[in-house]
Parts: C-alpha cells; structure tokens; sequence
C-alpha cells in the first residue's frame, strides 16, 4: 500500500517542483542541494534559523536571480524560462514590506491591480475584495507610511493576492506583528488552504505547525527534513510529566520499576509535600495507566498526570545536531 | 503596455505628491529668469549706447538674449535634472520595492520607460514653463522665431540625454546621493570633455569635441538644426536605456 502511495505521489504533477537547486554567492553555498514539491492547494512551511537560506531559496523561486545550478518549475513551467507567465500566477509577500509611504492604501492596491494586468472594469471590485478579506476598510484613505506595522503587513498579503494568483509565496509573513494581529494572519493564510499552494517561511515554530500541512526543515541551506507537523514531533520520545505527593528518592525508585519506562527524573518541587517527575517512555508504548496505578498502589497521591508533546523547537534542535553529528 | 501606464501615472504621482517637481521646476524658473533679465537689461542698455552712436551696427537680440539664456538653461538643467532623476530606480532598489516590482508580470522595459517618460513630463512641464522669455522678446523685439524653436528642440534633446544617464546611474546604486553625484560629474564630464580638443591631438581631439555635449547643443542656441547633432542625442539615449536594461535585467544572469 505504501509503495502504491510513493507511485501515485510521484505520478502527480505537483505545482511547485524544486529540484537539487543551488546557490553560491561567491565561494559560500547560501542554498546547496534543496530538493521539496508542493502539492496543489497546499500548505506548506518552510522552516529555519535566520539565515539558513529560506529568502534564497524564496527569491530563486519567484524568479528574482537565477540558481547556480538545479531548477525550479512551477506548475510545470521554469520560473527561469518562463518567468513573466509564471509570475502571471505569483503571489509574493517580501520578508519586509516594501510599500509606498507616499500613497494611500487603496490607490496603492489599485496601482498594484494595474500592474498585475487586472482589466480595468475589474479592477474596483478586485480592489474591494482584497481589502475586505484582509481586513483593510478602516484605513482605504490613509497614507501607507502613516499605517501601523500590522496594517503594513496586511497590505503586503492584501498586494500578494491581488489577481487571485495561484501559488502564494510568503517571506516570514507575521514578523513584527502583536499577538492579535498574528492570530488574524494566520486565519487568512489557513482559509487559503485547499485553493492556493502556499509556501510560508518563518523562523517561529508552532506558527508552521499551526497554519501547515507540511514542513520542510532547512538548516544552512540544506534540507534536514521533511514531513507533517504531527510525525515530525512523534519521532521524538514521548514524556509525561507527574506531580506526586510523596518521598522524593522512594517514587523516584518506584516509577523506574514499571515496565516500558525509560528513564525518570524528578524537577523543582512546586510545593513542601508534591514533586514534579518527568517520565521518559519507551518507543510507541503509553504507561500511563501503569504509572497511576503504581502510584496509587504504594498509598502516594497522583495529583497530575499528562503526556508532554514534543515541540518543534525540540525537533528542531535534535534535527539541527543530528546533522552536525552525522559530519 | 498597462504596467506602463500605471508605473508612469504612479512616477507622476510621486512627483507631484512630494516638493521634487515643484521645487526643482520652481528653482529652474528662477534662475533662468533672472538670466533672461540679466541678458535683456544689458541688450536694453547697449542698444541705448548704440543708437548714441553712428555707425555701430552689429547687436541684435538674438546673438545678446537668447543665445545667452538657452546657454544658461542648459546648465541649470545640467545641476537640476539629477536631482529628478536620482531616487528613480535607487530609492525603490533601497527599500526592496523594486524586487516586489519585478515579482509582478512586469517587463523591465516597461518598468524603464514609465519612469523615464514620467521623469520626461516633468522636465517638459518645466521647459514649457519657460515660454514666458522668449514670449516677452517677442512682444518688445521681435526676434527671429526659428531660433527660439531650434533652442528649445536643443534643450529637449539635452534633457532626454540627461535623463537618461541619469536613469542609468540611478539603477546601479542604492543611495539616492551617490546617483546624484555620478550623474551630476558624468554630465560635467560630457560636457566639458571639448575643451581638450585643442591640445589632444587632431584625431583625438576631434573624437572629444564630437562627444561634448557642450559642443553639439551650441549649433542648436544658434539656430542651426544639424541632423548630426540631432542623431548624437538619439544615439545618447539609445545608449544609457539600453544600459540601464542591462542593469535591471543583470539580476536575472548574474550568478
């Protein structure tokens, strides 16, 4: 069934093709060897310290200088040899905005419009409708360089999708933006989900495990993985941590002897009588219930139990040495 | 052709939003006003002598007013127009709006030529201005009328050049003042290369004083149309736009 899968997988033309594409600037690899697809109505993020060579890669792909070697095809086409067709279909959003100070919001997007190719019979409506889904109605008349960061950035998105473009490319898309207005980012960009490829790059890591379907993890210019959120994090060990009322060395003692457990160690205390124990599991076993009855048995209380979910920042940093290891 | 007419209508804009057009032309009007009426004062003065005075003949208005002023336009225009063309490709390639620019199914050309036409009307809105000199001769003096239309086809000519190699320098660098710099010294330079005519040997010199622009614009303030000074600014103009879209387009090949 697998192999049936990888056919199919391999079979489909998917949107977004990089294939063994490289970078030098000068003697220094910024990109060496990338290789991911994207699928059609795909969300996928793009993951990495700063400088690891996500605006690199982002830059080749929208055309704007050429690989060293390898290629990258969009919808089949070369962004290289077909670069005014593919950018017909391009949505780009620029690590940081560059807007207009001088013009006011709506005749920016109106400028934009134009530029894209809108028809002008068109070009109201398009307008409205950018600024509507982005959230833009309050500040239509205001001058860009008078907006607020957040706004900027919602500009920004709100120029990507003008023209309805197919692949949408977004370069660190909520940086410098509050809390909110973060959350409201992200909304937009997962209600793209199933009708725009979307490559998102950013730095922050729960944000790609919350608004991606996939991940590709890029570590100085190479990529160190690549999957779901969820299977990247399940690779890890699996923990959970306890809160137990009772002599320290005694349950310390006592939770290393249930069957499937693999190591424990006590944290700070919270309080005078409870600690806080950390359990690590074996692959692909839960002992949870085994942990509580033990507990339970031996007259402690439990007073808290639950399973710790590996983030993305520990993938992230077990990956990242993985690597460094393995050279 | 419509991201041309939008780069274009956003160039103009820009001009008109901010004090550029409005300061430069203003500043352009003033000096050359002051030339005209400096050169108008002394023909007014001379031809009174001259009338005291039987059998000097010789001054007309032509040679004593409008030679003069279409002189000092042209170098008004030589510290003025890099002022308008300097921020026309470095401040965008500064803030990073001109990868956003090239993101968009743009072609260079058209990216070129709306900016180089914007910064066109704004130099022809500032000539045109200008109208009111020879306008007031001719209510007082009655100057000949072919002179006047040669001189302005001179310094339209000069100012698509300028504006050329303007856009050129602009679009290599990202500091608006070293734009302005580069473009201000290679006019000058352009300019004034002539001079070395006389002592750069015959057939180097003569390479010189084809280049000047200096030179070419003179037979033009005289009232002289020579279709060869006329290609020299074309081939001026072909050359600095095709250089600025190598310049844009360089991004593309440069590994």
């Amino acid at each position: 069934m697998h192999y049936v899968k990888r056919l199919l997988y391999l079979c489909s033309k998917p949107m977004i093709e990089v294939d063994h594409l490289t970078k030098y600037f000068g003697p220094v690899p910024a990109v060496l060897d990338v290789s991911f697809r994207v699928e059609e109505g795909e969300i996928v993020g793009f993951l990495g310290p700063n400088g690891a060579g996500k605006t690199t890669t982002i830059r080749m792909l929208n055309g704007f200088f050429p690989p060293t070697s390898g290629s990258a095809r969009i919808d089949g086409l070369d962004v290289f040899d077909r670069s005014l067709d593919i950018r017909k279909r391009l949505g780009y959003l620029p690590e940081h905005v560059p807007l207009y100070k001088e013009m006011r919001t709506e005749a920016y997007l109106g400028f934009v419009a134009e530029v894209k190719g809108v028809p002008a019979r068109q070009r109201q409506s398009e307008v409205d409708r950018v600024i509507d889904q982005c959230g833009l109605q309050s500040v239509r008349k205001k001058f860009l360089g008078n907006l607020s960061k957040g706004f900027q950035q919602r500009v920004g998105i709100a120029q990507a999708i003008l023209n309805d473009p197919d692949v949408l490319i977004l370069d660190e898309p909520t940086i410098g933006l509050d809390p909110k207005q973060i959350i409201e980012i992200r909304e937009l960009i997962k209600s793209f989900a199933g009708y725009k490829t979307v490559i998102l790059s950013s730095h922050i890591l729960p944000e790609v495990s919350m608004i991606c379907q996939r991940v590709v993890i890029i570590n100085e210019g190479r990529i160190v993985a690549e999957d779901t959120p969820e299977r990247l994090t399940g690779k890890d060990k699996r923990k959970v941590a306890l809160e137990v009322k009772g002599p320290e060395a005694e349950v310390l003692a006592r939770l290393r002897t249930v069957p499937g457990v693999v190591a424990a160690s006590a944290e700070a205390r919270p309080t005078d009588h409870a600690g806080r124990y950390v359990v690590e599991m074996g692959q692909g076993e839960d002992v949870r219930d085994a942990i509580a009855q033990s507990i339970v048995a031996a007259g402690w209380s439990l007073l808290e139990i639950h399973t710790l979910r590996p983030s993305l920042e520990d993938v992230f940093i077990r990956l990242v040495t993985e690597e460094q290891g393995r050279e | 052709m419509k991201a041309f007419y939008a780069i274009l209508k956003r160039e103009l804009y820009v001009y008109f939003s901010s004090p550029i057009a409005y300061v430069v032309v203003t500043i352009f009007l003033l000096l050359s006003g002051w030339f005209f009426y400096s050169a108008f004062a002394y023909f007014s003065m001379i031809s009174v002598q001259a009338m005291r005075m039987p059998g000097a003949g010789g001054i007309n208005v032509t040679d004593m007013v409008l030679y003069p002023t279409f002189g000092n336009m042209s170098v008004i225009m030589l510290l003025m127009m890099p002022l308008l063309t300097m921020r026309l490709f470095a401040e965008e390639k500064k803030s990073g709006a001109l990868e956003l620019m090239l993101s968009y199914p743009v072609r260079e050309a058209e990216l070129l030529f709306g900016k180089f036409t914007a910064c066109m009307v704004i130099f022809l809105i500032m000539i045109a201005l200008s109208w009111l000199y020879p306008f007031l001769l001719w209510v007082y003096a009655k100057p000949d009328i072919g002179p006047v239309i040669t001189g302005y086809l001179g310094l339209f000519l000069m100012g698509t050049a300028f504006i050329a190699l303007g856009l050129m320098v602009s679009s290599v660098t990202e500091s608006q003042i070293v734009a302005a710099a580069i473009s201000f010294g290679a006019i000058l330079m352009f300019w004034l290369i002539g001079w070395a005519e006389a002592f750069a040997g015959p057939s180097v010199g003569k390479v010189l004083s084809h280049i000047s622009l200096l030179e070419r614009f003179e037979n033009f303030s005289k009232g002289v149309i020579d279709t060869r000074d006329i290609i020299y600014y074309v081939n001026f103009n072909i050359l600095f736009l095709f250089m600025t879209m190598r310049s844009l387009e360089s991004k593309r090949w440069r590994g």
